[in-house]
């Protein structure tokens, strides 16, 4: 994907989350780290340009609630950014770069719980790749890419790698 | 990540800072209602203290809690040291029972890392007689860089009973670790013997003069007053408490001089405060005071203590490290592998 087609795709996705929401009343977008937490920014830009509303947008940090500790080096826990409204009776939507197993974002569904409770959760991802291990799915989608596990789907953002691009890489390398 | 944490040369500076940053994350969790994440989930902390202590063996209780790991208490009284079991049969028994790590307070310097040779679990020093006091260290880092921001360059003075403190020894070698200048001040039969050569190799000054270096050129940032250990003199190491107060205690006057050259001074002391002897109650109690941000500051730094300790991967795995780039520290090939954790 090209910048100009992840552009169009998260506007997509911000009309998509409005149509589905009748509107931002009561919309919290929760980036999850590292890649979700630009994209959940643009993702309420596009919606602030339609709307004209501020939305909030916070990042969750999942670490903590990861089920993979053990099989990794440890990773650094970082705060997690709730924005002032809270999350109580709020819309959530979560954003995540890549859809893989559904590992993060059943760790993700975890966190939040411990925040608060939300009148819905949703999620929207940039890439949906398949190979789901947990009854999770995405209700909004970037772009969805049928790729082999031993593939590597690769997204950078402008923010953090200075381009906006997703590729996938083989097995071999890049 | 090492597997034991027995003193502060054991970080690099990447890894306070990993730690540091993941003790902001838990010090936000203290704030929350729900006051309790399922990361260590199954394991078992032992909190072995052969000495008495409220803050740390009650924040490294609360700390395992909060993660979910279950945390049980020893002390040598009621234990079988009373019954004259040795330190050895003591740890290896505990060991026996497979918990993941054992918190060690002990009145012996050393005694953690002699632990550490005769167990498989990993093992924290909680404080080692007058050797180090890690966690204590870390907890004052943290504390110093939430108001001073990054230490590189800040200038703290360490006052006190240097002789018997393993909080000093600590801090010395974690704020170096961050980049922070320190000067030691401490009367001349409380500074121990061969300071010299350890103070020229790790870069920090000595002096006999508080007032002298509380009204120097270089500003200070921080003052940390060191408990008067009553319990470990055996006298001689000052004619009276008074004198002692009038040399090296952080009385009303001090305080006010350190205020007017900075008025965003930190005033730090590890607890518990002799009030009156080495702190004035106005200072203990002043805006510029710390203490109670330290004592917070306790719980969530020893979470991300046991979180880095126990949390990840406990086989050496380079294989893994390189899939993840995340992480800022492979494990070190130095790290022991007798564990290779198969029974756990």
């Amino acid at each position: 994907m090209s910048e100009g087609d992840i552009s169009r795709a998260l506007r997509r996705i911000g009309h998509e989350i409005l149509e589905r929401n009748k509107g931002s009343e009561g919309l919290v977008l929760l980036g999850i780290p590292s890649r979700g937490v630009p994209l959940a920014r643009r993702l309420a830009a596009c919606i602030e340009d339609v709307e004209g509303t501020e939305i909030p947008v916070g990042e969750l940090d999942i670490t903590l609630h990861r089920d993979d500790l053990r099989r990794h080096p440890v990773r650094t826990a970082h705060r997690s950014r709730i924005p002032a409204t809270g999350i109580d009776d709020q819309v959530v939507v979560l954003v995540d770069d890549v859809l893989y197993s559904g590992r993060t974002i059943r760790a993700a569904l975890d966190a939040l719980s411990e925040l608060g409770r939300p009148r819905a959760v949703r999620l929207a991802v940039l890439v949906d790749r398949g190979h789901r291990e947990l009854p999770i799915r995405a209700d909004h989608v970037g772009k969805n890419l049928p790729t082999s596990r031993d593939e590597r789907v690769h997204v950078r953002v402008a923010e953090l790698d200075g381009i906006d691009v997703v590729r996938i890489s083989g097995g071999e390398g890049r | 990540m090492t597997k034991h944490l027995i003193s502060s040369a054991d970080l690099s500076r990447a890894e306070v800072e990993d730690i540091l940053e993941t003790a902001a994350s838990m010090h936000d969790l203290q704030r929350r209602e729900v006051k309790k994440v399922p990361t260590l989930r199954g394991r078992t902390i032992i909190n072995f203290f052969f000495e008495d202590s409220t803050r740390t063996r009650s924040s490294f209780e609360i700390a395992g809690k909060w993660m979910s790991a279950d945390t049980i208490n020893l002390s040598a009284k009621g234990s079988s040291t009373s019954k004259g079991e040795s330190l050895r049969d003591t740890a290896m028994t505990v060991d026996a029972m497979a918990v993941d790590a054992l918190v060690i307070r002990h009145n012996a310097s050393g005694a953690c890392h002699q632990v550490a040779q005769w167990v498989r679990c990993s093992v924290i020093n909680a404080g080692d007689g007058t050797h180090e006091h890690p966690t204590q260290a870390l907890l004052d880092a943290y504390t110093l860089r939430t108001r001073l921001g990054d230490l590189d360059g800040k200038h703290v003075v360490i006052v006190g009973d240097l002789t018997h403190s393993r909080v000093f020894r600590s801090n010395v070698i974690t704020l170096k670790t961050l980049g922070a200048r320190v000067t030691v001040v401490a009367p001349p039969t409380l500074m121990p013997s061969g300071i010299g050569a350890w103070s020229a190799a790790d870069g920090f000054a000595t002096s006999w003069d508080l007032d002298a270096v509380l009204d120097g050129d270089d500003t200070v940032d921080a003052v940390m007053m060191l408990r008067v250990q009553r319990e470990r003199m055996s006298g001689g190491y000052f004619p009276t408490a008074r004198e002692y107060t009038v040399g090296y205690g952080l009385t009303r006057d001090r305080l006010d001089r350190l205020v007017a050259r900075n008025d965003d001074v930190l005033v730090l002391h590890p607890g518990p405060m002799n009030r009156g002897l080495e702190i004035s109650p106005e200072a203990a109690d002043a805006p510029q005071s710390v203490v109670l941000d330290q004592v917070s500051a306790g719980v969530a730094v020893r979470m991300a203590v046991l979180y880095h300790l126990l949390a990840g991967d406990d086989t050496p795995a380079p294989a893994v490290a390189a899939t993840t780039p995340s992480s800022t520290h492979a494990s070190p090939p130095a790290t022991t592998a007798t564990t290779e954790g198969a029974a756990r």
